[in-house]
């Protein structure tokens, strides 16, 4: 029985829960009430129909995506195959993998086209489309694990920044990862390339053939999986530092390549307690660099993290 | 779609993306899991946690975060509801918790599970003098049957929805749409009723209903007529005549018997609309949503001018609405016609009198169901004997936490308000069935005398160490603390 979308204002009458199947997004919207109102008008409008016409398209959706894939036509499953069609060349990945991102993307774009808003942003699960007008910005907490959100670390973007898209990935979080990486906090131009980004980086935290990973093929879990059989992960062991920064290092090597392609702008990568970033992301308190790429034990130290670019927004 | 699967996948439908679901899985969403087969709604598994002060409103809490050392929350203030707790059904086997707590000395027993419910349907109660409809008429959602509408009470009219009929006696979309709706009323949530021959209403729980588009806010205390009698003897000696307008009856003071019987004097008022009786006018306006229904703002619109014979300079005239929102004081001037002036303090009183007895018109939800043998069967081996135990009321039931009123006579038939329990408590399965929470209560030595199955039970700080898929709320600050000892099995 299909049950109908759920739409309501949250308990504090300020934000707005919109829910359809796993799709569950939390809005919030700042500017003159009428703007406000008219916007999540909007988004309740657009909100309703984005689960039929991905589910339209779904088979399509799950296939990987390839330079001549056949396009979708939905407008989110088109943001959904633009976000990942920038991997499609050289790792399996399907436009499932930008879902989450996109939606956001689309609802965002459907509130700041139907009104003026100072601010706003829609967190679907961890990741989370932005709008910032003049001067606005947003503090946004940073978790090390999507299953236990306990924040390491807050990063302020303001409306110069050029990042309106973040997404975390990892194995404990809904979707499957290839990877063993807690979570993987992406920092993009916008949702969907952040969501894309952050799952393929997500994969590459990885410690290939390690006795200590254990894996099944994703079919066997969920039938119907976009991911089929391969091999995801189900639990990973404690780990030896050594461990840690091997699998990390892994990580940040391809993230360093998606910043050098202009796909995202930094990234933070947390593996059982460790968390280490790409240029672009600096911590404000104390912290050992000795490979070049900041290291917080977390959560021991709360960090404050800085966003390179303020001055310059095509930085 | 794909290859071959498990025999015992199933398909969820609850949304379009119709997961295949392996036994012992969750889907896409998490929130409906294959449990033995079956599809079953997994949302967080909730506990209530006592309100530390009576008032204290229903809150979710987030997940706890960090761990658990057990010692934060005391066991007795700490219980364990079924919503979420799964169900063993149709199994014949141990609920899917049995908790024990030490409360106030006492070794207490709590038996947890969602039932599933074929058998289980909704009364509501609208509060509304509009007619809905005839009495037996068939009340449809999304045009199929549901229910009827059943008798008119007090200011209220009663609805009968679902029941195994709608639910599994009639057509496929005729028993999924009643679940449905069903579903969405225990939940709180708004849904939309047509009654053949009658009114169109939307209604949820807690909610004042709608009626063909309208909203109604308050009950009146009674139509104009039987205002002025109410409040007659509150009035005389204190002015000289009132008109309790009303949209559909419309009450004059002075020429009401109330008013005769007491000796009040003719006025010369005359009122637009068709009398009925001495004092009774129907149809002074049209419907609307000004004074008493009608679609008023002036009330002197619908009074002619003073009969000359019997009225006199400086009378004292209230009109003043069957709900006491509005009201306006006039006195007569030396032209016999009416001039506003302020409500004197003796009139006041039964001004606000009116207004306090005009009660907020809400919609009533009671869920109602009967505990099936396969669902005692996993309370006690000897189903029965749960029976007797809750009618002798050693053993106390709860749908997630709020009291349950439970039917004399055989069986374990109960209701509960809906809005007692903690938000989106009930779950349906493609049967279709509701899934409702249900607990029992009762003291650990009371719970091995009727053959419960004591080896499963398990202490309250082992179940909340599985703090995984639990949810912490505040009980309602109006339910009695189900694992009180004693508090009697009946609704407070």
């Amino acid at each position: 029985m299909r049950e109908p979308a759920l739409i309501r204002m949250l308990p504090d009458g300020r934000r707005m829960h919109l829910h359809d199947g796993p799709i569950d997004l939390i809005v919030e919207a700042n500017g003159a009430p009428q703007a406000v109102s008219a916007a999540y008008e909007a988004a309740e409008r657009r909100f309703v129909s984005i689960l039929d016409e991905l589910c339209g398209e779904l088979p399509l959706l799950r296939q990987a995506a390839r330079i001549n894939s056949e396009r979708p036509r939905g407008a989110v499953a088109r943001r959904m195959f633009a976000a990942v069609e920038p991997y499609c060349e050289d790792c399996f990945i399907t436009p499932m993998a930008a879902v989450a991102g996109s939606v956001a993307e689309e609802i965002i774009e459907t509130m700041t086209a139907a009104a003026d808003l100072d601010r706003a942003y829609i967190n679907n699960g961890g990741d989370i489309a932005l709008h910032l007008g003049d001067r606005q910005s947003y503090k946004i907490g940073m978790v090390e694990r999507p299953d236990h959100p306990s924040l390491f670390g807050y990063l302020e973007i303001i409306s110069v920044n050029p990042v309106r898209g973040i997404a975390t990935s990892g194995w404990r979080g809904r979707s499957f990862s290839l990877g063993i990486a807690d979570a993987v906090t992406v920092l993009a131009d916008c949702a969907s390339a952040a969501d894309a980004a952050a799952t393929v980086v997500a994969n590459a935290v990885n410690l290939p053939d390690h006795p200590g990973v254990r894996r099944t093929p994703a079919r066997e879990i969920s039938p119907d999986s976009d991911l089929g059989d391969l091999q995801v992960t189900r639990g990973v062991e404690p780990l030896s530092q050594f461990e840690i920064d091997e699998a990390l290092i892994n990580g940040l090597r391809a993230a360093t390549q998606l910043r050098e392609k202009g796909l995202i702008h930094s990234a933070a990568l947390c593996l059982q307690k460790c968390v280490r970033l790409l240029p672009g992301l600096t911590m404000k308190s104390e912290c050992d660099r000795r490979d070049g790429f900041p290291r917080l034990r977390a959560p021991e130290v709360h960090a404050r993290l800085e966003l390179a670019g303020r001055t310059n927004p095509h930085a | 779609m794909p290859d071959v699967f498990p025999p015992d996948t199933v398909r969820c439908d609850a949304c379009p993306v119709l997961c295949y679901i392996k036994r012992g899985h969750a889907g896409a969403c998490d929130r409906y899991a294959n449990v033995e087969g079956q599809l079953v709604r997994v949302d967080p598994h909730i506990l209530l946690d006592r309100a530390k002060s009576q008032g204290t409103p229903l809150v979710p809490f987030l997940e706890r975060e960090g761990d658990w050392d057990g010692k934060i929350m005391k066991g007795q203030e700490t219980f364990v509801t079924a919503i979420g707790a799964g169900t063993t059904y149709p199994d014949y086997k141990p609920a899917p918790f049995i908790v024990s707590s030490e409360v106030e000395g006492v070794d207490m027993v709590t038996v947890v599970t969602e039932g599933i419910f074929s058998y289980c349907g909704v009364k509501l109660k609208i509060d509304t003098d509009r007619h809905l409809g005839p009495e037996r008429n068939l009340v449809r959602a999304q045009g199929e049957p549901i229910g009827h509408v059943t008798t008119a009470e007090y200011g209220s009219q009663m609805l009968s929805l679902g029941g195994v009929h709608h639910l599994t006696g009639g057509s496929k979309s005729e028993g999924r749409v009643t679940c449905e709706t069903l579903l969405e009323l225990c939940n709180g949530k708004e849904v939309e009723l047509t009654i053949d021959e009658g009114a169109s209403v939307r209604v949820a729980a807690g909610k004042p209903p709608v009626v063909n588009g309208q909203r109604e806010e308050r009950m009146r205390v009674g139509c104009g007529s039987a205002t002025i009698g109410m409040f007659a003897k509150q009035w005389f000696g204190k002015v000289d005549d009132v008109v309790v307008v009303d949209d559909h009856i419309t009450g004059v003071l002075s020429e009401h018997q109330a008013g005769k019987l007491l000796g009040v004097r003719e006025t010369g008022i005359a009122i637009q609309g068709r009398r009925s009786t001495p004092g009774r006018y129907f149809q002074v306006a049209e419907p609307g949503t000004g004074w008493g229904g009608t679609n008023i703002s002036d009330p002197l619109t619908i009074l002619k001018p003073f009969k000359p014979k019997f009225a006199w300079p400086h009378l004292r005239l209230l009109m003043v609405s069957t709900t006491g929102e509005q009201f306006a004081y006039y006195e007569l001037d030396e032209t016999l016609r009416p001039v506003e002036k302020e409500l004197p303090e003796a009139l006041k009183e039964s001004v606000g009198r009116i207004r306090e007895n005009c009660e907020p018109a809400l919609t009533t939800v009671l869920f109602m169901g009967g505990a099936g043998g396969s669902l005692r069967a996993g309370v006690t081996e000897n189903p029965v004997k749960l029976t007797d135990s809750v009618k002798r009321k050693l053993t106390r039931v709860t749908c997630g936490g709020a009291p349950a009123y439970i039917w004399p006579g055989g069986g374990i038939t109960f209701m509960v308000d809906v809005t007692r329990m903690p938000e989106n408590a009930f779950g349906y399965v493609p049967t279709p069935a509701l899934v409702a929470p249900i607990e029992f209560t009762l003291k650990k030595d009371d719970y091995a005398v009727l053959g419960g199955h004591v080896d499963y039970v398990r202490p309250l700080g082992d179940v909340l160490k599985e703090k995984e898929r639990q949810r912490q709320l505040i009980s309602h600050a109006q339910n009695p603390w189900p694992l009180k000892p004693h508090a009697g099995g009946d609704e407070s």
